[in-house]
């Protein structure tokens, strides 16, 4: 699985990303995830408020900091 | 008795026996008068700020960025400024998102101006600021804030339409490629932790400034000197609201937690319209978030955007010193 988020480096962007790290920790799901921080990449995937969660080229959430219990659910549909 | 409820008389009265039965002060005394205030508006602001914050967060999670630039796309002229500056009160939005929020406006080819009006309003108008202001001046104050913060949103924008500014946009901007837009609904559990979520975020945020804030507005109302006060920052003299506009530039948001500051200083003579100029200032023209629009436009516009929603936020200032 491919998780990918979208921020420019605010502190919501970070508190999702550790968020997003412990579900998969907690999960036994085998996931990468990666930062995208580039406006051109972030605009490409249609996204205009940050932090944004792209599973698999899918945008999945926008503008929120998941819980960790919120991106489980995310990871498992 | 509802009015008892609502307008925190019970509190109130609750402090006024904490203060004088067990912490054995009188209420007439600056000590008192001052410890008083500063328990109250402390307990009072927080409860506000939970319930209110929730609420209103409840309600904005029905909107979107995305939603309201579709929206946005159909309608044109003066009416899209209407309803951009609308849409900014409503419209959930962290102003760390202004420069994806404002390529995506332009890139669907929202016209500069009126994403401005967006801009513009919508951190004036924030949840916090209207928490505060409701708990601190009242409803009628409140609600004159929230039409202030559209006027100047339309206006400003407006202007900035009619002096047709599009060339100091960043010519990147206008080569970005937005990917396809998707929506994504949330059901009702994941709109209460959404709500949450703001308001655990929000407190967070201005506890500190709020807890400075109103400690140093107790300090004022128990001492500060009423006749001083009144003489330099009162309604008459015309260059309070100057001075408090531009004093709230370099400050972030955060210092929305000196309204209490403002709130005992009002009582002691200050003008309204000075602390509401002030209020409108720390938040619609922050250093961090001009530096942010620096990446999307040229500091012209900057500028220009920096001018006229100054000198709007000031006419608002000595409107309310006059009517208030």
């Amino acid at each position: 699985m491919d998780i990918k988020i979208l921020g420019t480096g605010c502190k919501k962007c970070n508190t999702l990303t550790n968020n997003v790290k412990e579900a998969i920790a907690e999960t036994t799901v085998d996931a990468s995830i990666e930062k995208v921080e580039d406006m051109k990449d972030i605009m490409g995937y249609g996204v205009m408020s940050t932090p944004a969660v792209v599973i698999d080229g899918k945008v999945v959430s926008t503008g929120r900091v998941l819980s960790v219990d919120e991106v489980k659910k995310l990871i498992k549909e | 008795m509802l009015g008892y409820i609502f307008n925190f008389g019970w509190l109130n009265d609750l402090v006024r026996m904490l203060v004088e039965n067990i912490f054995k002060i009188s209420m007439d005394t600056h000590l008192g008068g001052s410890v008083h205030f500063f328990i109250f508006d402390s307990i009072k602001i927080l409860i506000l700020l939970s319930i209110m914050i929730f609420g209103i967060s409840y309600i904005r999670s029905y909107f979107s960025v995305e939603k309201t630039k579709l929206a946005l796309e159909k309608i044109g002229g003066l009416k899209a400024h209407i309803a951009a500056s609308l849409f900014g009160i409503v419209t959930p939005f962290c102003s760390c998102s202004s420069v994806p929020l404002f390529i995506g406006f332009v890139e669907g080819g929202i016209p500069l101006g009126v994403t401005f009006s967006f801009l513009i309003t919508s951190p004036i108008v924030n949840e916090a600021a209207l928490v505060i202001l409701l708990g601190t001046f009242g409803f009628k104050v409140a609600l004159l804030y929230v039409i202030s913060g559209v006027v100047i949103g339309v206006l400003g924008g407006y202007l900035i339409h009619v002096l047709k500014l599009e060339k100091y946009v960043e010519e990147y901007v206008y080569q970005m490629k937005m990917g396809n837009q998707e929506i994504v609904e949330l059901n009702r559990k994941e709109r209460i932790s959404f709500a949450k979520e703001n308001v655990k975020e929000i407190v967070a945020r201005i506890w500190k400034y709020l807890l400075v804030g109103i400690g140093i507005g107790a300090l004022i109302h128990g001492w500060a000197p009423e006749e001083v006060l009144s003489k330099y920052a009162g309604p008459d003299n015309p260059l309070s609201v100057i001075v408090s506009t531009v004093i709230a530039i370099p400050l972030y948001s955060n210092a929305m937690g000196t309204i209490p500051i403002a709130e005992a200083l009002i009582n002691k003579g200050v003008g309204m319209g000075t602390a509401m100029a002030f209020m409108m200032a720390t938040t619609a023209l922050s250093l961090p978030e001009m530096i942010l629009l620096r990446k999307v436009v040229k500091p012209k516009l900057i500028g220009i955007f920096t001018g006229i929603t100054g000198i709007s936020i000031i006419g608002v200032g000595y409107l309310f010193n006059m009517i208030i």
